[in-house]
């Protein structure tokens, strides 16, 4: 195949590689989305006084490389005795620190929304919940989007720094490789393709949606 | 239909509001004219409690607006408020703008609150309008829009603030007339403005706001005819 001693074998190994990329990006950006909108919401609006812990936590999950907290923690989860795989344990840590990103960019994107229009909205009887689901979770997506697409982007490129628990990703996968063949160019050649087939996509889908909201307002 | 007796608010050590009487009747309207800062707008705010206040009361139809227990979502539905930013929901179009609030808040069906936000629409002159978006609009129609928002739910009561002051100057009838169709249409409207003839034309008292207080209050030709208070008199002097 092309002068090289990859097969079609290795290529399915590469492309499991990129299932378990997938799998841990996808669950890693759920999680953190999820606990970020959470977040985000009490940022925007809770005393910053009872929020200081939290504030300090995931400005730890900022600050520190993500390859000593994933240590770190599967250290941890091995001493408290909890027993979590390798997978689980990777899928829980950059769920945190994907967390801690979309923390900032919820709040952001909840105080771009004009106190002006909060307040007409609360004045034409609609409760704080009704206010939040209503007008500002809408017109806030359309500002955190680009953001969070950035970050789903950067996450699944940081999920290769799971190797160092054993898993066996898109990046290992072609480390194996290349250990394996001796072709180091070809076979990053090939894990980097796969690595921006993975991104274009959901690259795309935020333009195209920036595009359509721009349309309507 | 509104009692307002003896409020005071204030902002940390600034006193905003200083004593406010006033009464509103059904069917009144009422204008408020004053420099800027004397409270007018904040007046407003309190009316339907968006505000707290610190000492008086306000009761808007017989509810009190500041009573511990009181459901100011319930409140709200009979206090139609419009602002001098007219705060459209960008990402909603004119007609869902107009039926957010009814289907929330009131429980409407789709059918039931489109058909009042066309008749509501339609009333402001936007009935050609449904299905753009406000940024597709000019400001005049943008403020007629917020006034066919709060109209769609009910009010008993409307209170305008300073809703011409952030238009070009071209923009500013179309609104004002849509203010006078309610007002001859027979509701209950205190209006903050600095526009005079407005004022003068439109309501049955006119109240003049000098620091935190109604310095003077009475029909328009009294205020603009014959004011009694120095205040008064100055400020309308500075005005024309």
């Amino acid at each position: 195949m092309l002068g090289t001693a990859l097969t079609l074998n290795d290529l399915l190994f590469l492309g499991r590689g990129a299932l378990v990329t997938i799998a841990v990006t996808v669950i890693a950006v759920l999680g953190g989305t999820l606990l970020g909108v959470a977040f985000g919401v009490l940022r925007a609006h809770a005393n910053r006084w009872l929020l200081l812990p939290l504030v300090f936590l995931l400005d730890v999950f900022r600050s520190v490389p993500l390859l000593i907290q994933l240590i770190l923690g599967n250290a941890f989860q091995a001493v408290a005795g909890w027993g979590w795989s390798p997978f689980a344990t990777s899928c829980v840590i950059l769920s945190l620190y994907t967390s801690a990103y979309a923390t900032e960019i919820v709040r952001g994107a909840i105080e771009a929304v004009p106190q002006t229009t909060r307040r007409a909205a609360r004045s034409l009887g609609l409760t704080w919940r009704q206010d939040m689901a209503s007008i500002v979770f809408p017109m806030g997506l359309r500002v955190a989007l680009p953001s969070w697409i950035g970050l789903t982007l950067g996450v699944m490129k940081d999920s290769a720094l799971v190797l160092w628990l054993g898993i066996i990703e898109l990046l290992r996968a072609s480390q194996i490789l290349i250990t394996r063949l001796q072709e180091p160019l070809f076979i990053l050649t090939v894990a980097g393709a796969i690595y921006f087939a993975l991104s274009f996509p959901i690259a795309r889908l935020g333009a195209r949606l920036e595009r359509r909201w721009r349309e309507d307002d | 239909m509104i009692e307002i007796e003896g409020v005071r608010k204030s902002f940390g050590a600034l006193d905003v509001l200083r004593g406010v009487d006033l009464g509103v009747a059904k069917g009144e309207v009422v204008s408020v004219i004053g420099g800027s800062g004397s409270g007018k707008s904040t007046l407003l705010t309190c009316i339907n409690g968006l505000e707290p206040i610190q000492a008086g009361r306000i009761a808007v139809d017989g509810t009190e607006v500041h009573a511990r227990g009181t459901d100011l979502n319930r409140l709200r539905r009979k206090v139609g408020i419009v602002f001098q930013q007219w705060n459209a929901f960008p990402h909603l179009t004119v007609l869902e703008n107009v039926t957010l609030a009814p289907r929330k808040v009131l429980g409407l069906s789709r059918a039931e609150a489109e058909a009042e936000a066309i008749r509501q629409l339609t009333h402001v002159g936007l009935a050609d309008k449904l299905s753009v978006y406000p940024s597709r609009l000019s400001g005049g129609q943008q403020q007629r829009m917020a006034i066919a928002r709060a109209l769609a739910m009910q009010p008993s009561v409307m209170l305008f603030d300073e809703v011409t002051s952030a238009l070009d100057p071209q923009l500013v009838g179309e609104v004002l007339d849509t203010l006078k169709l309610l007002a001859s249409e027979g509701m209950t409207m205190i209006c903050v403005t600095h526009e005079m003839a407005f004022a003068r034309d439109v309501s049955h008292r006119v109240a003049f706001f000098h620091q935190g207080v109604i310095a003077e209050i009475g029909p328009p030709e009294q205020i603009f005819g014959a004011p009694a208070n120095p205040e008064t008199r100055k400020f309308l002097s500075n005005v024309r």
